[in-house]
């Protein structure tokens, strides 16, 4: 196995007064599925942002593909053409069909010429199951197929990793699934991917490793059913007892 | 240009009065302008098929020409008709006309807005319609139209600055009366710019105050649907 | 006769209509820089935007106008007062309408801009592709009412001895002795104009509209 795809060293991160993630380091493999739980406002968006770089960390490093892209001579805006990213609100450009939105990464940031991009395009977009929505304006769609198109424009970039902020915290229930499935098959076909998101179940059955963060440091990490029936540490089985006792419940139903 | 300080020195009694004039015509204009935005407003919401007919052919009217057109209008176009007003009064008429066409919009707008369960409410306890127009929705609608009346005085002070044109002896006359005797125009109406800035300056610090003061606790910009 | 005496007013109706024509564009695009500057510049640009708008906006336009038609047509630069006067009035809309720009700008999210450069766009390509398609759609409405207004400031140009709609119809009541026609047909035109400045642009709107039922 050669080194990680990414490596993030000693991380931290200030606003303000107040430290919101500190010394993080961790590796991920290429093909590997990683889910960060934990409670709410522990920085775990914030980590995501500042491994595509949209938010600047204070210190420490962050390797993709072997380079530093923490360094100052590296082309921020390169680099997130190799990092992908899913919001937890969509983020859709509005003004532009589903199509165009896979696309414009393509034609406008890639230079892709318009036959292929477009190509590429309707390519992802039935990846995502929605390429009969294709000339749907954002504004037409449900929060799911906004999502998914979301996720397919993020893919249409050919990301080295793909990160996805909360994908369903802002989706009505029954939608959740549809972008859940995407998210399954993705990760089946050893796309590398960073989660952030409270569906256990899905952390259970997908993850390669889940890593529990908590005021601003990782308190564990390790494979699924390590983590949920064997945690070493005393919050992470706190946390996840609690969890479990609302997500459990969900899936007796089930 | 570096002339403007020594017009400030020199000049100064003509600018306060200049000033003074357009003051003047700038609290005429609005006042004038309230009444008839008030009584537009007012017929267009609650009254019947011919005086909203009215209210709508002034508003559309006054709204949809040239300030400077409804001037020449009524000081140049009326006598024709026998009709012959002086200077004065003709710049007073042309600017409440004006600002009342504009001040009517405001004014619909938060009228409408109060809502009509207000309207419910006031008639189930025995009010009269102009009653509870009164006692009930006009309280509530003026304080609503604040915020946005509130660019209305600024706005016609910049607009009384026409009416030099038929020569009414306001700041921009004076401007005027600066550059004819000093052969500087640029530096004449740099002077009388600087003096609009700081009546602009002063009303809106003003207009500012006199919201605070105004304001319902709880009663948002927005407005409540009853 | 009562051909003529309209005919020779309505020939001021392309004079009208071509000081607008230089005003508006000239205004739209001073106006969207500075809202550019405004919205997305360094302290010292905001700075400076900002106080260009409160200085222009604070001051009656026909003063403006007169300031810039003097030193437009003056020795530095030497215009004709059409010219001179339709840019000057361009140069006072572009405050108004960097107001309308900015708060176009202001109001699509900050995401937009955060999705498009997760995606790889530099932030010019963000403003270009993403931001500036949607605030100009949501701008049009504001910028309509601007529009009309730029229209009916150009009979402003009268006092420049531009031979525009109000200028001929005083011209006419001098030599006729009608005045009330004169200047009643005058107000006549220009509120048609208005009115058809406002259903084109309205039509724009509707047109430019993006949809939000399913289809």
């Amino acid at each position: 196995m050669d080194s990680p795809i990414l490596q993030v060293k000693n991380l931290t991160k200030i606003y303000g007064q107040n430290v919101i993630f500190e010394n993080i380091s961790l590796d991920v493999n290429r093909g590997e599925t990683i889910v960060i739980i934990g409670p709410s406002g522990t920085g775990k968006s914030t980590l995501l942002r500042c491994i595509n770089l949209l938010t600047p960390a204070n210190s420490g490093q962050i390797f993709l593909n072997g380079q530093e892209i923490t360094a100052p001579e590296s082309n921020e805006d390169k680099v997130r053409q190799q990092v992908g990213m899913v919001f937890q609100n969509f983020l859709l450009f509005n003004h532009l069909t589903a199509l165009d939105n896979v696309m414009v990464g393509l034609s406008k940031v890639k230079k892709m010429p318009k036959a292929r991009a477009r190509e590429k395009a309707l390519y992802e977009l039935n990846r995502v199951g929605l390429s009969d929505r294709a000339d749907h304006y954002p504004g037409q769609l449900s929060g799911g197929q906004q999502q998914r198109v979301g996720i397919a424009r993020a893919l249409a970039m050919d990301p080295s990793v793909m990160l996805f902020d909360e994908p369903t915290s802002a989706l009505d229930p029954e939608l959740i699934g549809e972008v859940l499935g995407v998210m399954e098959t993705l990760a089946r076909e050893h796309m590398t991917m960073l989660v952030v998101t409270h569906e256990m179940g899905f952390a259970r059955e997908v993850a390669n490793r889940i890593v529990f963060m908590e005021k601003g440091s990782i308190v564990e990490q390790g494979k699924p059913d390590d983590l949920f029936y064997r945690p070493q540490h005393e919050r992470t089985r706190e946390f996840l007892w609690k969890i479990s006792e609302l997500y459990g419940k969900k899936e007796e139903k089930a | 240009m570096s002339d403007v300080p020594e017009f400030f020195i020199r000049f100064w009694p003509q600018l306060l009065q200049g000033a003074g004039i357009t003051l003047l015509l700038t609290v005429q204009g609005l006042a004038a302008g309230l009444v008839l935005g008030l009584l537009s407003a007012l017929a267009r919401v609650y009254g019947n098929k011919f005086w909203r007919g009215l209210a709508v052919g002034y508003v559309e009217l006054f709204r949809g020409t040239p300030l400077l057109v409804q001037l020449f209008l009524i000081y140049y176009g009326l006598p024709g008709i026998g009709i012959t007003l002086s200077r004065e009064w003709s710049a007073f008429l042309a600017l409440g006309l004006n600002s009342g066409a504009y001040q009517a919009e405001y004014l619909r707008g938060s009228i409408l807005a109060i809502g009509e369960g207000q309207m419910m409410a006031g008639r189930a306890i025995g009010m009269s319609k102009w009653r509870a127009i009164w006692e009930i929705i006009l309280p509530q609608a003026l304080r609503l139209a604040i915020p946005a009346w509130a660019n209305e005085p600024v706005s016609l002070l910049k607009s009384t600055a026409i009416v030099f044109l038929i020569a009414v002896p306001e700041l921009m006359a004076v401007g005027k009366t600066i550059a004819a005797r000093t052969y500087n125009p640029i530096g004449a109406y740099m002077t009388v710019a600087l003096v609009y800035l700081a009546i602009v300056y002063l009303l809106d610090a003003f207009l500012k105050w006199a919201e605070v003061r105004v304001k319902i606790p709880g009663f948002e910009a927005e407005g409540r649907k009853a | 006769m009562f051909g003529n005496f309209f005919s020779y007013i309505l020939q001021g109706v392309s004079i009208t209509i071509a000081v607008t024509l230089v005003a508006l564009p000239a205004g739209l695009v001073l106006g969207l820089g500075l809202a550019l500057l405004n919205t997305y510049g360094g302290p010292w640009l905001k700075r400076l935007s900002a106080g260009y708008s409160l200085l222009m906006r604070g001051v009656p336009p026909v003063v403006l106008l007169f300031i810039l038609y003097f030193i437009l047509s003056g020795n530095v630069v030497n215009l004709t007062p059409f010219w001179a006067g339709s840019i000057s009035l361009g140069i006072i809309s572009s405050a108004y309408q960097m107001e309308i720009l900015r708060g176009a700008l202001l109001s699509i999210s900050g995401g937009q801009m955060t999705a498009a450069r997760a995606i790889g766009m530099s932030r010019i390509q963000a403003i270009r592709y993403i931001i500036l398609p949607q605030a100009l759609r949501i701008a049009i409405p504001p910028w309509s009412n601007e529009a009309s207004i730029v229209l009916k400031d150009s009979s402003l140009v009268y006092a420049l001895g531009v031979p525009e709609i109000l200028r001929r119809a005083q011209q006419l009541s001098a030599t006729n002795q009608q005045p009330l026609l004169a200047f009643g047909a005058a107000a006549l035109i220009y509120f048609v104009l208005v009115f058809l400045v406002n259903r084109g642009l309205d039509a724009l709107a509707e047109k430019t509209k993006l949809p939000t039922q399913a289809a």
